[in-house]
């Protein structure tokens, strides 16, 4: 893989993260518990989808073939998505959506920390732009996890059902690629390994006003970055991608 | 008047189409005029705010329109826009408009809507959060305890 192969795999995998959790937020829209919530999850998709175009619009200037950030998103199929397993499993109930946010936003916003001091000023310059938005993601994120999980016997064991069934999925995101190492080392891609800390110090505090415990960690599932995929992201690309894909001339 | 004045003077024109009240002078989105090519620097409040096209379709016409056809619009993505941006005026306009406005200096972490919201009807403090994402991205849904009254806060950004 060429410097600028392994650029582009980067930024089209936090691309990639972006977009498909905006999609599953998006399947909220007139589904959730109450009108605030439903405003809440839309934006948190909204805010995304803007870091989704930003990242996948640079990832196809990387590679120079003449794909901008619709047709990365819309004409690729879910084998060239790079997406981790954690975003593309279906909502559940609200309580598994709020701990799958909670994960992401938290591992999101350490990485963002980051990647704000990348030596690729186009990476950093997103990094600062996004994390304004994504310390809001968390922040609302780890509130709903204390009121879920310190609120009523249901809520507890649901938060807590949330998070079993999310953990095996964790890993992923803390698991660098091989082809990382020479972007890691040239102080542009952030290496995983050290957004471990920050995310374990957050999910503890949280946990513990939340009156949680922390899961066990399971045998992980991985393979997204490496396009292997849940047979989840092959309906959630069905549907995302259907009018582009059916009418590829269609404009707005 | 130099070209640069009447980019300005165009601009300071262009409403934002969902606060129509506020320009994108005032809302701090306009980061400046630059020669070789002459073109208007712009920004995006949030990354995904579905304004953002509307906007630039909007400076283009106003632009065309003041014979200013020649000037180009270039987006900046760094640095990140800041509430801190939005002009004294633009301020004002927002209050009275319904909005209350955000506090000068609380872009930063930390301190993120944590003074409470001057409530825009009544001018009263007491004043609760009920939805920190609202209506639109750059807005929160907040109530009056006073006279009971819902109102949007521009978010802290
Ligand atoms: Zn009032």
């Amino acid at each position: 893989m060429t410097a600028n192969e392994a650029l582009f795999d980067y930024a089209l995998r936090l691309g990639d993260d972006a977009l498909i959790l905006s999609q599953r937020l998006g399947e909220w829209c007139g589904h959730a518990p109450a009108i605030e919530t439903d405003l809440t999850l839309t934006n948190v998709a909204l805010d995304l989808i803007g870091q989704a175009m930003l990242l996948l619009g640079y990832a196809g200037e990387v590679e120079g073939k003449g794909r901008d950030a619709d047709k990365l998103a819309f004409h690729r199929d879910a084998t060239k998505y790079r997406n981790c397993l954690l975003v593309e499993q279906p909502n559940g109930d609200f309580g598994r959506t709020i701990a799958r946010q909670f994960i992401f936003s938290t591992y999101q916003r350490a990485l963002y920390q980051e990647l704000t001091r990348s030596s690729d000023r186009r990476l950093a310059e997103i990094a600062a732009k996004a994390l304004k938005e994504t310390i809001y993601h968390a922040d609302l994120a780890a509130e709903w996890v204390i009121r879920l999980g310190d609120g009523t016997e249901e809520s507890h064991e649901r938060m807590k059902a949330g998070f079993e069934w999310y953990w095996r999925f964790v890993e992923e995101l803390f698991t660098a690629e091989p082809a990382d190492a020479a972007l890691i080392g040239a102080g542009i891609a952030v290496d995983p390994a050290k957004l471990r800390a920050p995310f374990d110090a957050a999910l503890a505090a949280t946990f513990a006003e939340a009156t949680l415990a922390l899961p066990k960690y399971p045998r992980p599932i991985t393979g997204g970055r490496k396009g292997r995929h849940s047979e989840h992201l092959g309906h959630l690309l069905a549907e995302m991608q259907f009018l582009p894909r059916a009418y590829p001339d269609a404009v707005w | 008047m130099t070209w640069r004045d009447r980019v300005m003077d165009v601009l300071s024109r262009v409403a934002d189409p969902e606060i129509p009240v506020v320009s994108v002078v005032d809302l701090g989105i306009v980061r400046g005029v630059k020669d070789d090519p002459k073109s208007v620097v712009i920004t995006t409040t949030y990354s995904g705010c579905p304004a953002t096209q509307v906007i630039t379709s909007d400076i283009r016409k106003a632009l065309d329109d003041a014979a200013l056809n020649d000037v180009k619009i270039e987006m900046a993505l760094s640095p990140p826009w800041t509430t801190d941006w939005i002009t004294e005026a633009g301020r004002k306009k927002l209050q009275a408009y319904g909005i209350a406005p955000p506090p000068k200096g609380s872009g930063a972490p930390g301190l993120k809507n944590a003074q409470p919201a001057t409530c825009p009807r009544c001018g009263s403090i007491k004043t609760r959060e009920v939805s920190r994402f609202g209506s639109t991205p750059c807005k929160a849904l907040w109530q009056c305890e006073t006279c009971r009254e819902p109102f949007d806060r521009f978010k802290c950004h």
